[in-house]
């Protein structure tokens, strides 16, 4: 809520699937009027497969952030993942 | 290459001379370009994995302030302040080429250049503690920016590396073996070809003698 003040638009949802609802409209409807979408980690989890889609075009940029309960360490997964795709192993060792 | 049959004469040997010397040296070029990407990828990682860390510190942290703020404020109060926001910001992408890939460059501006005009209430009927949470969150929020940048241009990179490796991989294990044996049978085709040649010549070198002086 406190990035609306800041200039952002926020969609709130109550769980993952209104989010999923929200990511779909936003992603496809809303011809590329957001290059950047920041998503809360716990509803993430449910929307993978969205999320992924979009992760070999250019635009739109899915960004998880921890929500309120703090970080699931889901984003670091994600970073793990790539470079799992791009090396072949996990060389970060953890 | 099993299945296809080529055609043992010199001409196809020069074409595939030929095509096995572009297959070096395009093996040679993605090698290179994987390396590069690679190298750039372990950069972007790193910066990745620094951001995102603090993204989530300060974020944990402002979203705890905000919580302060909520709690002490009511939430008809609270929602009110935050209604309407002074602040807009404008992204604007560009991009950038990275060996090939192009990759999002963020840049952007806020309407209100003063950082302390964020704040799009009056002073006298909130909190300073959600002065300190939209503090927060408008700091956070500009490493948010870059963490997104960042990522995005680190998944780009790694499907590039995965497209480039195996193109790498095939070349170097599938295109030019095949390619070398190719020549080789082509070349072993024709030597054949030759010797049985001059066995012939040789054959009818003899005839002709024995035809012309009459020995047996």
């Amino acid at each position: 809520m406190g990035f609306k003040a800041l200039g952002l638009d926020c969609f709130p949802a109550e769980d993952s699937a209104e989010a999923g609802k929200i990511l779909r409209t936003l992603t496809r409807e809303s011809d590329e009027e957001y290059a950047i979408i920041y998503i809360e980690e716990t509803f993430a989890e449910q929307l993978k497969g969205e999320i992924n889609k979009f992760k070999d075009s250019p635009s739109p940029a899915i960004i998880l952030i921890p929500g309120r309960e703090g970080s699931t360490g889901q984003g670091l997964q994600a970073l793990k993942a790539a470079v799992e795709r791009a090396v072949g192993t996990n060389i970060l060792g953890d | 290459m099993a299945g296809t049959t080529i055609i043992p004469t010199r001409m196809v040997l020069n074409q595939l001379k030929g095509r096995l010397r572009t297959a070096r040296r395009g093996h040679k070029l993605l090698k290179d370009k994987r390396d590069e990407l690679m190298r750039q990828f372990m950069d972007v990682v790193k910066l990745n994995k620094q951001l995102r860390t603090r993204v989530e510190e300060g974020l944990t942290e402002a979203f705890a302030s905000l919580q302060v703020a909520s709690s002490i404020m009511s939430p008809e109060m609270l929602e009110q302040a935050l209604l309407y926001p002074r602040q807009s910001v404008e992204l604007d992408m560009k991009f950038k080429n990275i060996m090939s890939v192009n990759v999002p460059v963020y840049s952007f501006t806020t309407k209100n250049n003063d950082p302390t005009e964020i704040y799009p209430y009056g002073f006298a009927q909130t909190s300073g503690e959600l002065d300190d949470a939209l503090e927060h969150m408008a700091k956070v929020f500009e490493d948010m920016l870059e963490l997104a940048q960042v990522e995005k241009t680190m998944q780009l990179l790694a499907e590039e590396i995965e497209k480039t490796r195996r193109r790498v991989n095939a070349l170097e294990y599938v295109m030019i073996p095949d390619l070398e044996s190719n020549i080789k049978y082509i070349t072993m085709k024709l030597e054949e070809n030759e010797n049985a040649t001059k066995v012939r010549l040789l054959k009818v070198k003899e005839m002709v003698l024995q035809e012309a002086h009459n020995y047996k």
